[in-house]
């Protein structure tokens, strides 16, 4: 693959303070021809009776994927870029072994064509020197792309942050999410 | 005759509003599109940069535009989404005609351009020229605006030409006017970069201007202060510094207990004030009274927040102050921008780096279209129709005899009023939905009933249109070279993209040829659209809005050209007032008094509850165009009342309960949504829906006195649950409703 003129140094980082739960995000990624109109990357409330805080949630490609370490048709795939593609529609048997393991809930198994469909960071787009589309788009900069160095400068309040810890198992992702400045890891209970 | 034909059911079934959903798979040929066009976002002032895909004069789809500098790619979801409003189903294709009984049938170009100057001629041979009236909007270009401004005058020969720019700045231009002498926002947005302090006003900036987010954020990483003036929680208040959750109707309570906490603790540019400024003291005196504690009483803001703000805002060394229709939507709206320019001159913050204030012009050339035609009281470069030699200069740009040039006209509101008392008798609109946007709506439809002669210009058969004897199926923005003006006063390049389908022709040509029926072909010929620009130019040069160095070569080659820009070689003026020389008689910035008023209708007995109006983010305006985009409607199907849980629960209401509102204007039945993010003593609705999903059933035509803007921000309502719960949003034809 090294015809492709990804940028190995480019990260996707997400800072959830800035989302306006738009949803520019959402429209943008349907828009891509492998998705047929569905959106890879979700925006939700978290209580709007109480907040107009929103979510977004995109795939965060781990360095060590569990959705394709569950997989038993070995349709989930990481390319040497860190990307985890989704499932190859050749091999899916659709049995949602990902959907149940994902520690952040991203895969989603599409009914209509028995598939796992994720996030593939673009790579059309990333591929080929671009930004992925939700993050080109995103109005209020909560999606980013681009290098470390980039956002350090750009938001020295906060510090991009991409271990996680879910109890006893420790997560690494290709994608950031920002958090107050000096943070190392985020710890979910 | 302006009663409906057939049913609205029966028209809705046959021109919208229908969703347009792209297919599946993309229409064809997105992915390999004969052209990539460089042009701009047909929806807010915020004017983006897009390029949109076109195959085989078809929009397919769209790439994000880098290069462009305000925007550099970023999209809300109606940016993303714009390009479904072509290819789009229910767009008209034809000229139609009003038959008794049948609907709208498809007729000749050549049929309804003679039955539309025919009715021109006979209401105005019969009941004057003013008879015949004009309501124009700015989502048209420059061109089109200007060309609407001398048609109606040189054409129509009618002074009662308004537009729905009406309904968006107006109070802000007026305020500006007074202060400045001139209307433009005085700094481009770059100058946020680096503000210490935003005080937004009124703007709901997250969904109504979705990239301006961007800039605040970009001052907030450098530490910048972020203070937002709302009745409700907004996405961007959720973070802000400090949220002041004004009472709808107090703003200017607000700015003036700020102005004297500023004075009491000499937090003042005395040298700005003293050397560049007039009116300070009368303006200070006017609120000598207006304590933290008063304000807090009127305002319903605690009052530790109030004087954190002032706090703030009077200890910056930069600042950016920004409002929007939040504080302009009121019968003193112009009150209102005049309190926060006060706060702005009194610390002497504006035409230097990183010192701005702007209104947030809500429509695409909101803008540039206020300044070169159809404002009731204008003529181009913004100069004033009573001014007699401004009327002298434009009548020989335009070739006619100055007493020929109508006088001041009407505004839209007014308009719509004389309309309704039987003085005006035939209407030819363009580019405006007034049935859905202006308020107490079942007035507007009685008027409309009322027309002898209705003649419409649009692309979709939007709901006022339904109304209409003649419909001339007009251009999308994406079919015309044109330019307009964004917010910040950037003049930018809208490009023709494709060309109108079947027998639509562009709006152009259209007015160009009833001018030409109308005998006065000798001052409505152009080549193409920028021989109009280059009329525009010398039209507005020596005005205060003066294009006349710009140029289309210009705009392409400087990404944009800030006016005023006098002469070919002037490199434009991103930031006004560098130089202290105000456009006022005197030369100063003018502080103006703006003592607190009440709102035009207050809460009662009978009318408890204050009543606000506004917007979301997947939605546009009157909806012409967004009630027909799947996905937008969608994400917000129909509009909620928004309750805070204690009001909620003082009425026994449930979530998703519907609630009939009412107010002395008419009522509607909308469903519940407990939140709270809003005041308690406030609720609010959506406006963008039209028929008995209509909040404007419910507003006010109270007017500001200056601006003639409507008060759509607050009045008194009644709430009736009625123990009935909603179907799902999903199941709602709200965005059809009759």
């Amino acid at each position: 693959m090294n015809y492709t003129s990804f940028n190995k140094n480019e990260e996707f980082f997400v800072d959830m303070q800035r989302c306006i739960g738009c949803k520019a995000c959402e429209m943008a990624c349907a828009e891509c021809e492998t998705n047929g109109q569905d959106s890879m990357i979700h925006v939700n409330y978290v209580d709007r009776a109480s907040t107009v805080q929103t979510t977004v949630q995109v795939c965060m490609h781990c360095d060590d994927p569990v959705c394709a370490n569950v997989c038993p048709a070995d349709a989930i795939s990481k390319d040497e870029f860190g990307i985890v593609h989704t499932a190859n529609t050749e091999r899916c048997i659709g049995c949602s072994n990902c959907v149940m393991a994902c520690p952040f809930g991203v895969p989603k198994k599409e009914e209509n064509y028995d598939l796992m469909m994720k996030c593939t960071m673009c790579y059309d787009r990333t591929s080929v020197g671009k930004k992925p589309m939700c993050a080109t788009v995103c109005p209020s900069g909560a999606l980013f792309y681009g290098t470390k160095d980039e956002i350090q400068e750009m938001r020295p309040n906060s510090t991009p942050v991409n271990t996680f810890i879910f109890g006893k198992e420790t997560v690494n992702t290709k994608v950031n999410i920002m958090m107050p400045k000096g943070s190392t890891e985020l710890i979910i209970y | 005759m302006a009663k409906l034909p057939v049913s609205e059911e029966h028209i809705v079934s046959l021109f919208g509003p229908h969703k347009n959903y792209s297919p599946k798979e993309g229409y064809e040929g997105r992915d390999e599109p004969d052209e990539l066009v460089k042009t701009h976002c047909c929806f807010c002032g915020m004017q983006c940069g897009i390029q949109l895909s076109v195959k085989e004069n078809k929009v397919v789809g769209f790439e994000p535009w880098m290069e462009f500098p305000f925007n550099e790619g970023r999209l809300c979801p109606k940016g993303v989404q714009r390009y479904l409003q072509n290819n789009h189903p229910d767009r008209l294709l034809s000229p139609l005609k009003r038959v008794e009984g049948q609907g709208f049938v498809p007729t000749s170009w050549d049929d309804a351009m003679d039955k539309t100057v025919g009715e021109i001629k006979r209401i105005q041979e019969k009941y004057g020229n003013d008879a015949f009236s004009m309501l124009s909007g700015v989502s048209l270009t420059n061109e089109k605006s200007y060309l609407v401004g001398k048609f109606a005058r040189v054409a129509l020969k009618t002074k009662n030409l308004d537009y729905n720019g009406r309904l968006c700045m107006v109070s802000a231009g007026a305020g500006n006017k007074k202060a400045f002498g001139l209307d433009r926002g005085s700094n481009n947005y770059s100058d946020l970069e680096y503000a210490e302090v935003i005080i937004v006003a009124g703007a709901n900036i997250s969904e109504t201007f979705p990239t301006l987010t961007h800039w605040i954020w970009k001052a907030r990483d450098r530490g910048a202060k972020l203070i937002v003036i709302d009745p409700r929680v907004i996405p961007l208040a959720r973070t802000a510094d400090i949220h002041l959750d004004v009472r709808p109707g107090t703003d200017s309570a607000l700015y003036g207990a700020m102005l004297k906490y500023l004075a009491d603790h000499d937090m003042l540019d005395h040298d700005f004030i003293d050397n560049h400024t007039s009116g300070f003291q009368e303006t200070l005196d006017a609120v000598k009274d207006n304590t933290l504690e008063w304000a807090e009483e009127v305002t319903g803001i605690k009052k530790e927040k109030i004087q954190q703000a002032a706090e703030l805002w009077g200890k910056a060394n930069t600042s950016f102050l920004l409002h929007a229709r939040g504080i302009e939507h009121h019968s003193k709206g112009v009150d209102n921008v005049l309190g926060c320019i006060n706060l702005v001159l009194a610390t002497g913050r504006i035409g230097k780096p990183y010192c701005g204030y702007a209104t947030i012009t809500g429509q695409g050339n909101g803008q540039g279209g206020r300044e070169h035609g159809h404002k009731c009281d204008q003529l181009p470069g913004n100069r004033d129709i009573e001014n007699p030699e401004h009327r002298k200069y434009i009548s020989e740009v335009w070739g006619i005899d100055e007493k020929d040039m109508p006088g001041k006209g009407l505004s839209a509101y007014e308009i719509i009023e004389a309309i309704h008392r039987g003085e005006i008798k035939g209407l030819l609109s363009i580019c405006f939905n007034p049935l859905v946007s202006l308020p107490n709506s079942n007035y507007v439809r009685e008027a409309l009933e009322k027309l002898e002669f209705y003649v419409c210009i649009d692309f979709f058969l939007n709901e006022t249109a339904r109304h209409a004897d003649i419909v001339l199926a007009g251009s999308l923005q994406e079919e015309e070279e044109g330019t307009t003006t964004s917010a910040e006063g950037r003049v930018i390049r809208i490009r023709q993209a494709v060309t109108p389908p079947g027998m639509a022709r562009t709006d152009t040509s259209i007015i160009l040829e009833i001018a030409k029926r109308l005998g006065v072909k000798d001052k409505f010929t152009y080549e193409n659209s920028e021989a109009i620009f280059d009329e525009l130019r010398v039209a507005s040069k020596g005005g205060t809005a003066d294009y006349y160095g710009i140029t289309y070569q210009r705009i392409e080659d400087e990404m944009g050209v800030f006016w005023p820009c006098p002469t070919i070689g002037h490199p434009g003026t991103p930031r006004l007032w560098e130089d202290r020389k105000f456009k006022t008689p005197d030369g100063k910035a003018h502080f103006n008094p703006a003592p607190y008023k009440l709102p035009g209708e207050v809460t009662d007995e009978d009318y408890p509850v204050i009543l606000t109006t506004g917007r979301v983010v997947s939605q546009y305006l009157s909806g012409t165009q967004t009630r027909r985009i799947g996905k937008l409607v969608d994400q917000f199907p129909e509009p909620l009342v928004e309750i805070h849980p204690n009001m909620a629960k003082q009425y026994g209401i449930k979530q998703r309960e519907l609630i009939r509102v009412s107010t002395r204007r008419g009522e509607g039945i909308f469903p519940a949504n407990i939140v709270e993010t809003i005041r308690e003593d406030t609720v609010f609705i959506p406006y963008h829906w039209p028929g008995k999903k209509s909040a404007n059933q419910l507003t006010p035509g109270t007017l500001d006195p200056i601006s003639k803007i409507p008060e759509f921000k607050v009045c008194a309502c009644h709430l009736e649950p009625l123990k009935e719960i909603a179907p799902p949003s999903t199941e709602s034809t709200a965005y059809a409703s009759v």
